[in-house]
């Protein structure tokens, strides 16, 4: 029995000190831990501050994971605020000042000057200038940007009118249908420029009579005439503005149109920037040549509608072209014989330069 | 009124994607849609961190300002939701959103991209019928009284869901138990002047 007892005390003995020895090693550890100065000098390093600023500002690191399968966004979008910014701040007040600024000059400029006249009679004699083909290309394309402006518009401003007005049942018909003629619309109103643009482009070329035409105001106020070939400084700023601003709108636009291609979220952030920007300003720009080509010249919307301008006209507004030409003056009557043998006068028409 | 708000704390996200698998489970959002992502950050590195994103319905949101139908609001909670039936799927919201949020069903041309869909902070959207409300944006757990189901579920509570307020009172009694100065995150250089874990009853 004692024997037993000594053993037992001994094995007492042993488990105490296995113990005080685990216990210190514990004691140690749990020391460490309750030193915060020691945790953070033996931790592994982990995200900090400055790799969350960074991701912040839209940077993540090539070691980054997203669980979505189609994503490849960053985890901050951060240039969607600068977009954001841009055009509710910028884009969207510019549009309303350049084509409210346009309407008003317009107004303003009609009410004291009126349309500008004819100095001489009509002479009843015709000079063909815009053959058919050129008149359904202008046409077509001329709906077209009228329809791609309203509704461009209208997914611009439209909720800040529209969706009060009508209420959301009528605004959803509304918005959706802005949305289907503008995108479907638009490429093709792209293609058909093009072949404008190509078709017009030796007319175009710049001149140096145009220098002048520019000096005086395109003698758009007062009596004076100033020399013009086919197209006046004023027609080839148009078509130099539709050939630069056009093809960077028609370019960003099918970018928008076609997000199929897999283009990245920031490019069509710009996209849309030069967009707007461009189509608000050529929106503008278009009212005036509206004005200028129907109610602001006498004699000028003939030569698109009909394909034949009057003989004075083309004296007075493009006196160059008229000098070329004015040997091919046919009179009201064999304009009227010739549409009578079902020709319309239009493959008559020969195109001039 | 509450101001429901998402935190996710990536010091306790372990990337198991429990919380994706949530979402797509109580909304039964469509295929190819994944309203709720986990991204991981230096993946592989000894700093890797992970962190559960998805709509965090802003106070200022930038989809909302951008949106040419007008077709998000903010309820009451500070939900950001939106009206799939005015939604032409332009995709503004998207190039917008800090997050990323905004995904739309398909990706064909002329910009036909299908009605957006995003996180709803399970808190469906506007429908004539509750059949009509789930198969358009999934559950309405809150008029059931629950939070998200991401939330509930996510296995660590990194990600949390709730009234700011109380997030945030959550967020901030784990950084001081965690005993860290700098227990928001790791290696915080300004961990000494920021006093994160500042704890008066530990003193003295």
């Amino acid at each position: 029995m004692n024997i037993s007892h000594a053993w037992t005390s001994v094995w007492r003995m042993a488990l105490m000190a296995l113990v005080l020895i685990l216990g210190l090693g514990l004691g140690q550890q749990a020391l460490a831990q309750a030193d915060p100065d020691r945790e953070i000098a033996t931790a592994v390093p982990s995200v900090d501050a400055d790799a969350w600023r960074q991701i912040r500002s839209g940077e993540t690191g090539p070691n980054f994971r997203s669980s979505r399968f189609d994503s490849n966004y960053n985890l901050i979008n951060a240039s969607g605020e600068n977009w954001r910014q841009l055009r509710n701040r910028w884009v969207s007040p510019f549009g309303l000042i350049a084509i409210g600024g346009m309407l008003a000059m317009i107004v303003i400029f009609y009410l004291i000057f009126g349309r500008k006249r004819l100095d001489e009679p009509k002479t009843g004699r015709k000079l063909p200038r815009w053959p058919l083909m050129m008149r359904s290309l202008h046409w077509t394309v001329a709906t077209l940007f009228i329809l791609l402006a309203l509704s461009g518009l209208n997914l611009f401003y439209g909720k800040l009118v529209f969706k009060p007005l009508f209420g959301d049942s009528a605004w959803s018909g509304m918005i959706s249908a802005s949305k289907l003629v503008h995108n479907y619309l638009g490429p093709l109103f792209g293609i058909l420029l093009v072949f404008l643009l190509l078709r017009l482009f030796k007319e175009n070329l710049p001149k140096k009579h145009d220098l002048v035409w520019f000096k005086k105001g395109g003698g758009m106020i007062g009596k004076g005439h100033v020399d013009a070939g086919f197209a006046n400084g004023g027609e080839k700023v148009w078509y130099w503005l539709l050939a630069t601003v056009g093809i960077a709108v028609i370019a960003s636009g099918l970018v928008l149109d076609f997000p199929n291609f897999g283009q990245s979220r920031d490019t069509m952030q710009w996209a849309n920037i030069i967009h707007a920007l461009g189509a608000l300003g050529l929106t503008a720009v278009a009212l005036g040549h509206i004005y200028i080509g129907t109610i602001g010249t006498e004699g000028s919307l003939e030569g698109m509608t009909t394909g034949y301008v009057d003989e004075t006209w083309a004296k007075e507004h493009h006196n160059l072209w008229y000098e070329k030409v004015k040997d091919q003056t046919v009179t009201k009557e064999q304009l009227a014989a010739d549409h009578g043998n079902t020709r319309g006068g239009d493959q008559a028409a020969p195109r001039t330069s | 009124m509450a101001q429901m708000k998402f935190m996710c704390d990536a010091e306790r996200c372990i990337e198991c994607n429990g919380c994706v698998t949530a979402c797509k489970n109580a909304n039964e959002v469509e295929w190819g849609v994944q309203r709720r992502r986990v991204v991981t950050l230096d993946d592989g590195e000894p700093t890797e961190v992970s962190i559960s994103v998805a709509c965090m319905h802003c106070d200022d949101a930038p989809c909302m300002a951008v949106c040419p139908t007008d077709c998000f609001y903010k309820t009451d909670d500070g939900i950001v939701l939106h009206d799939k039936d005015l939604c032409i799927g332009c995709g503004y919201c998207l190039y917008a959103c800090p997050f990323g949020a905004p995904q739309f069903p398909k990706q064909n041309a002329f910009g036909e991209r299908g009605k957006m869909d995003k996180c709803t902070f399970c808190a469906g959207g506007p429908a004539e019928t509750k059949e009509e409300e789930y198969q358009k944006y999934g559950a309405n757990r809150i008029a059931e009284g629950k939070l998200p189901l991401c939330a509930e579920m996510c296995s660590t509570k990194a990600l949390l869901a709730g009234d700011a307020q109380e997030v945030a009172d959550i967020f901030r009694q784990r950084v001081v138990q965690r005993g860290h100065k700098d227990g928001g995150w790791s290696g915080n250089p300004q961990a000494e002047a920021d006093s994160l874990a500042y704890d008066a009853t530990q003193q003295g």
